[in-house]
């Protein structure tokens, strides 16, 4: 087994990421910015090294401080969690040019997968249903982009190739301001991501946001532990994410699933990674794959029992897979709350030093979090500081779980968004199931 | 037991109000001791733990008048002098000469402008070399020839 693994993230992941090495007997190497050397993965890490200052571009996106942190303490791999450079395949190229694993899919995947518009391309030729759209990057004529947007069929949203997660998009209801927003679109993703290349798509007016979860070794072998809905969404946020996905049969789960296994053979995936579509009317779409953990993979482990971050050390130590398809049960339900740092009202990021940290427990209750009494959480980072877990047999047990378990969470010193989780449970549209990804924005009256 | 593990280990007795800490690594044990008669404070609270295994409690405030650090079991020197801290840029390893073979870049009691070449860190098979951001006198060199040094550790102090 890999003797030690440099973790390249921090907070709940990075935590995360060392339990299921510590389980494994691998010594971790914990990288951390000025800001973050109280972090709890931190002070339990067998090495610790600091990478930078609080910034994360001179930190946490420090490609050469992090494999100079990884020569100089002998790591054998590199996790990079999710976010910063997990998605980078420079960052993963150069780890492996410098003699490390990257505990993760390799370069020439995680490019073609985030290029948005290369990966729509690979998803059909794999069989994978796309959202139908412009089937390529828009072209320079205006008289072409209309005449596309008008097979389509109005409503369109215009989307940033090298996007993705939300980002860089624009919906066009009529001809009228399509050039306009074409431009805007594109001009906006130059100074975002340094590549104003954009596609479109058919806008969905109520989908909900389901996505498969994949596993594949090296040596061709892949499964999906079936599906998440992760439609409670803010700003593209997710705020609750739930497997499976209410209201998908049995046969629409195995189905879909099985397409997504069989196009990560089809294109020599490997390592964890996430299929996401948009469902809408009994039909799934295909928006974009990552290639990567995802924060919400706790759902899929208790609905599967399987630890998604140890099969990814595994598959990057060259095991097997140490399952077939046939072997992966669904067993009950799951929920998950990203608790964050923030003004319940107006969603302020809100750091500062935690005074009481009090997590739930019990039957069916999981707290993934970094935080402890004393903890200061920095202003530097996003907001999220914890995820909280529920499991059950059926939905409704998992919804009562989550109630009892949001009743005893407590945290003093910040401001928690841990009360919009309580009235979200409360909604009769949740308790029914299937909500769709504007469901939350109209509800708090902010579309 | 690592010289560099003690170093740091005094380093956070000293930063924080940790009276007392011993650690056993295989048959090594080192107990490094803020004040020369061992005691416990009570109640000892949940603190900051650096694995392999760690005992440590931590002093009320009422108890922390200031006493010099009791001579630790192996350590070069007991304190850092006051002075400038030149510290690590980057990650990386701390080299004190060109080359394997020439004179260290400074000593003890050296002069330095700013702008002279203190060290060298390598990083990703690059060497950087490191420049004094201030004039004075080298008081210390606290990191030692190819030791890895993370970003902001002290490597030289000049006063």
């Amino acid at each position: 087994m890999l003797d030690k693994v440099l973790i390249a993230n921090r907070g709940e992941i990075a935590l995360r990421i060392q339990r299921a090495c510590r389980e494994l007997g691998i010594k971790t190497v914990a990288v951390h910015s000025t800001a973050d050397a109280t972090q709890k993965h931190v002070l339990l890490a067998d090495e610790t090294v600091c990478i930078g200052p609080p910034q994360s571009k001179d930190s946490y996106l420090n490609m050469p401080a992090i494999i100079s942190a990884a020569e100089v303490t002998d790591a054998v791999a590199i996790h990079p969690g999710y976010g910063f450079l997990s998605e980078n395949a420079d960052f993963a190229e150069r780890c492996e040019s410098s003699g490390f694993v990257f505990i993760g899919p390799t370069p020439d995947l995680i490019r073609m997968m985030g290029d948005k518009v290369s990966a729509i391309q690979a998803m059909k030729k794999a069989g994978v249903p796309c959202v139908p759209g412009s089937d390529g990057l828009l072209p320079d004529e205006p008289d072409e982009c209309l005449r596309i947007a008008r097979s389509i069929g109005y409503p369109i949203i215009i989307k940033a190739s090298g996007g993705g997660g939300g980002r860089g998009m624009r919906v066009v209801h009529t001809e009228a301001s399509l050039l306009n927003s074409i431009q805007t679109t594109k001009a906006e993703a130059g100074a975002a991501f340094g590549n104003d290349e954009v596609y479109m798509e058919k806008f969905l007016e109520k989908p909900r946001h389901i996505e498969f979860q994949v596993l594949a070794d090296n040596f061709g072998n892949a499964v999906h532990l079936f599906e998440r809905d992760c439609s409670m969404q803010r700003r593209h946020q997710k705020v609750i994410e739930e497997a499976p996905a209410p209201g998908i049969t049995h046969e629409q789960r195995m189905s879909m699933g099985e397409r997504c296994a069989e196009a990560c053979r089809t294109l020599g995936y490997r390592n964890a990674g996430t299929f996401e579509f948009l469902y809408e009317n009994g039909e799934f779409y295909f928006i974009e794959m990552n290639t990567r953990l995802q924060v919400e993979h706790p759902v899929t482990e208790m609905i599967t029992g399987i630890d998604i971050v140890k099969e990814q050390i595994c598959v990057a130590n060259n095991d097997k897979l140490s399952f077939t398809q046939d072997e992966i049960k669904l067993r009950g339900h799951a929920f998950e709350c990203r608790i964050n740092a923030e003004d319940p009202k107006t969603f302020m990021p809100c750091p500062g030093t935690v005074d009481t940290w009090h997590p739930p427990g019990g039957p069916g209750v999981r707290v993934d979090s970094h935080l402890y009494n004393g903890y200061g959480v920095p202003p530097y980072y996003d907001s999220m500081i914890g995820k909280l877990i529920s499991f059950g047999e059926d939905r409704d047990t998992a919804i009562a779980r989550m109630n009892s378990a949001l009743h005893e969470l407590f945290i003093d010193g910040i401001k928690t968004n841990t009360l919009l989780h309580k009235e979200i449970f409360q909604h009769a549209a949740f308790k029914a199931g299937g909500t769709d990804i504007h469901y939350l924005e109209r509800r708090l009256g902010l579309s | 037991m690592d010289i560099r593990k003690v170093k740091k280990l005094i380093e956070l007795l000293e930063e924080s109000g940790i009276a007392e800490i011993e650690i056993t690594e295989g048959d090594d044990s080192v107990r490094i001791s803020r004040y020369p008669t061992s005691g416990y404070a009570a109640a000892p609270q949940p603190v900051a733990v650096q694995s392999p295994a760690i005992a440590a409690s931590v002093d009320t405030p009422a108890a922390q008048a200031a006493a010099p650090v009791a001579a630790p079991v192996a350590a070069p020197e007991s304190g850092t002098p006051r002075g400038h801290a030149i510290t690590a840029p980057m990650v990386g390893t701390m080299y004190t000469s060109p080359s394997p073979t020439a004179d260290v870049f400074v000593n003890v009691g050296d002069s330095v402008a700013v702008g002279d070449i203190v060290c060298i860190i390598e990083a990703m098979k690059m060497m950087n070399q490191i420049e004094a951001d201030v004039a004075g006198t080298v008081l210390a060199i606290e990191a030692q020839n190819g030791d890895p040094v993370e970003f902001g550790q002290t490597l030289i102090v000049v006063g």
